[in-house]
Parts: structure tokens; sequence; C-alpha cells
């Protein structure tokens, strides 16, 4: 029998993002703050995909995050999936959906925004139109590229 | 029935729904038509200027007086404990604590938004910042709907500064609604937004880039005229565009009957006086219409039944 050899170590129970575009991984790691102390995080970049060509993957033990979280995610790779492992299988894969708004992970870009220096979370409604993602702020209602807020 | 006004803020245009604009715009027009001196008997307004804006400030303070209410406040913000650092958070508990409703003028964008959710009185957004002023674009509503007897299918001219003419896009946001058609004149570098564009777009409405205001006037119902700031051009790029989108009676030959010229004031040389005494000039008549406007927003959030 073929021994299968994995890129990243498996996982005993925690969460698994797969199919995440080639070069978005530590973006996501970054903008969702998924680094938490205590919880082993492995990263693989470039990883080879047969859909896609190249891939990022990210597997985190001991975390499991909900669906709002998971769409959020969507922002960066609508093709990546969510998958729950417990004991090393797969038990619930998740296709993303683009949330209707995001709120508290990114702050608004507009230096005038009146969010900056008050006691509000940050929230942007999510748009998709002719293939690109954009943002509109709650507060200030101007709206922004994807690019242009997570790099803000 | 209440109306359903009552009680809520007025933040943005696109918070308010189509039948709620015309609520708005028919209680103006009653207002106008038969004064009330008793709507906002017995009530106190909080008039909270964080910079100064003399005529909005007057007109929302007339508004208040007409009806019968009494005014607190400040003209601008240098005077205040924002000067200290105090949040809007923490403005909106205090003023909230002392009056009935909140009229807001900030140089913040989005500013009334947040002072809404830390107030227990509705809040006014009397403009915030590069944002929003639906009391503004609600007297031009007023104004278009009085001068044409509707706001369906019209031809709306927008001439002079699009790109920061915060009027000219919450005015388009509103007349989408009506599926009004657009022509926008401006020098290039002061052309309209695409994100408004992309909204008339998804709202089916048309809209063209003219480069004479001579021809935007043989096809407009109302021109929208706005000031282009000297300041945003250096010297040998103005001089290119300087008088081109100035307006002049002689310039009026071929305009419709029906046609309206609308300016938000305050003008500078874009309208020359000799267009004041034409029968198109209406826009001192609109910057009256903004008392009963202001008149309109308040009565309907302060009274289940105007």
């Amino acid at each position: 029998m073929e021994k299968k050899q994995y890129s990243v170590e498996a996982i005993e129970s925690g969460t698994v993002i797969d199919h995440i575009p080639a070069g978005q991984g530590l973006a996501i790691l970054r903008q969702f703050k998924l680094l938490h102390p205590g919880n082993a995080v492995t990263v693989g970049f470039n990883l080879p995909s047969r859909s896609h060509g190249s891939k990022d993957i990210i597997k985190i033990s001991g975390i499991h995050l909900d669906e709002q979280a998971s769409n959020r995610l969507a922002l960066f790779a609508p093709e990546a999936t969510v998958n729950v492992i417990e004991q090393f299988k797969v038990v619930e894969k998740r296709h993303l959906r683009l949330p209707d708004t995001i709120s508290e992970v990114f702050r608004c870009p507009n230096p005038n925004c009146a969010s900056h220096g008050e006691p509000v979370k940050s929230r942007f409604y999510v748009k998709s139109a002719g293939g690109q993602t954009k943002l509109k702020c709650h507060y200030c209602e101007k709206t922004y590229s994807r690019e242009f807020v997570t790099e803000a | 029935m209440p109306n359903p006004l009552y009680r809520q803020n007025v933040i943005s245009i696109s918070d308010l729904t189509t039948p709620q604009l015309e609520l708005l715009l028919h209680t103006a027009l009653d207002l106008k038509a038969r004064p009330r001196s008793d709507l906002l008997a017995g009530r106190l307004i909080g008039s909270c200027f964080f910079e100064p804006s003399t005529r909005t400030r007057l007109s929302f303070e007339t508004a208040v007086q007409r009806l019968g209410g009494k005014v607190i406040g400040f003209s601008d913000g240098a005077s205040t404990s924002a000067k200290k650092g105090e949040t809007l958070a923490d403005t909106a508990r205090i003023i909230s604590s002392y009056t009935d409703a909140i009229i807001q003028r900030h140089p913040k964008d989005g500013a009334a938004r947040v002072l809404a959710e830390f107030s227990s009185v509705p809040v006014i957004n009397a403009g915030d910042g590069t944002n929003q002023h639906p009391s503004q674009t609600l007297l031009d509503l007023v104004t278009i709907y009085e001068t044409q007897g509707t706001l369906s299918n019209l031809k709306i001219a927008m001439c002079g500064d699009l790109k920061y003419g915060r009027t000219v896009h919450s005015l388009a946001q509103a007349l989408k609604r009506w599926h009004c058609e657009f022509a926008f004149v401006s020098p290039p570098s002061l052309a309209m937004p695409t994100y408004i564009t992309e909204e008339l777009d998804e709202a089916g409405c048309r809209y063209q880039v003219m480069s004479s205001l001579e021809e935007a006037i043989e096809w407009a119902d109302i021109l929208y005229m706005t000031r282009v700031q000297r300041e945003r051009f250096d010297e040998q790029e103005f001089a290119k565009i300087q008088g081109k989108f100035n307006l002049h009676a002689s310039m009026l030959g071929n305009a419709k009957d029906n046609l309206r010229i609308l300016h938000p004031l305050p003008r500078v040389d874009e309208i020359h006086p000799d267009v004041d005494s034409t029968p198109y000039a209406y826009y001192f008549q609109q910057a009256t219409n903004g008392v009963y406007a202001r008149m309109a927003i308040l009565s309907l959030i302060l009274n289940e039944e105007v």
C-alpha cells in the first residue's frame, strides 16, 4: 500500500483552513488573529493543489471557528474550506459564504472617520460586484476595495 | 397610526425609505402652506455645532422656534469639552439627558451615527464631514417637487464640483429612487465619483457627462449648480477652466420653460447676479424651503401624529 505523505502534519482536534489561494495564508493569520497562545499553528505555503496549481493551508490545534468567523475568511479566500477536525478526522467541511457585514476585524481606512477614538466597533457592509469585493463603512459610509481596507 | 419617523434618527438619506422621504416632503409643503406653531411646544432641542455653519444652524434654530420649541447649544466646538478630548459617546449621553432631540454638525465623517448610538433621544445630522447632510437633500427634494410637481423621471443636470460636493452626491442618491436621468458637467478632475455612478447603474438610472453648460441648460428640468473652488487647482489649471462653469442670463435662451436653477449657496461667481431676475432662478426660495424641510423633520421625529 502506498504510504500517504502529508506536507503539513495532521492535527488531532481543531481547524484546517484548506485551499487558501497561494500567498494569502500569512494575511489570513495576521488579519484574523489566529495565533492564539497555547494553540499550535502549522502553516503550509505553495503546496500542490489539484484544482488551483498551488495553495496555502493553515492548521490550528484546539480551536474551532464558528460559522460567522469562517465566513469572514471568504473576504480573502472565497474558495477556501474550513474543516473541523476531531480524532484526526474531518467531521465537518464548510464552504465559505461572503458575510453581509464584518465587525471588529478591520479599522476604517478613512482617517477622518468618527469611529476612530470612540468606544465603537468597526463595522463594514460587504458588497460583491463585478468580481470585486467592496466594503462600506457603517459610520462614514465610504466604500473601499477589500485590499484597501485589509492593508490599511 | 403613529408616523414611521416618530423617535427615529435622521442620519443619512440612505437610511430613509421612499415612503418616509415622501412623508417628510409632503409634511414640509403642508407646513409651508399651513404654518403650525405648536408642534414643538414644551420641547427643548440641543443645537450642537462642532464647526461653524451659520446658514444651517440658523435654519434649524428658526425651524425649532417657529414650531414653538426652545434651543440650547453652541455654534463652535472650540468652546466645548470636545476640545478637552471628550468622546462623542460621552457628549451624547450628557446632552441627550438634557434635551428632547439633538441637531449635530461635526467635521468628522460618521459623527452623527456615533452620536446616535449613545444618545437616548433622536439625533438629526446637520452635516458630518464630507459624508451626509440629509436635511439639505430634503430641502432640495422639496424644492424640486414644488417647482416640477413631481420627482419622477426628471432630467437633472449637475454642474461644478461634483467630486467633493456632498450635496450633489446625496441628491443623486435620493433622486435615483424616482428614476431621474442625470447629466454631469464638471472639470474632468472634479467628475462625479464612480461609487455614485455605480449606484445609478444599479438603480437603472441613465446618466451622461456633458461638456458644456449650454447643452445642459437646453436638456434639463433642474440645473443644480455648485461652486468650483479655486483652491482645488493650481493657477495654470484654473486659468483653463475659469468661467467655463459660470452661468449668465445670456446662456438661458434655449432653456425649457420649466427649468429651475438651484444652488446650495453660498455662491461666488458661478451664478452671475443677472440670473437672479430670470424666471429660472430658484436658489433663494430653495434656501427658504430649508426651514420647512427642517420643521418637517423635527415635527415628525417628536410627534406620533402630525
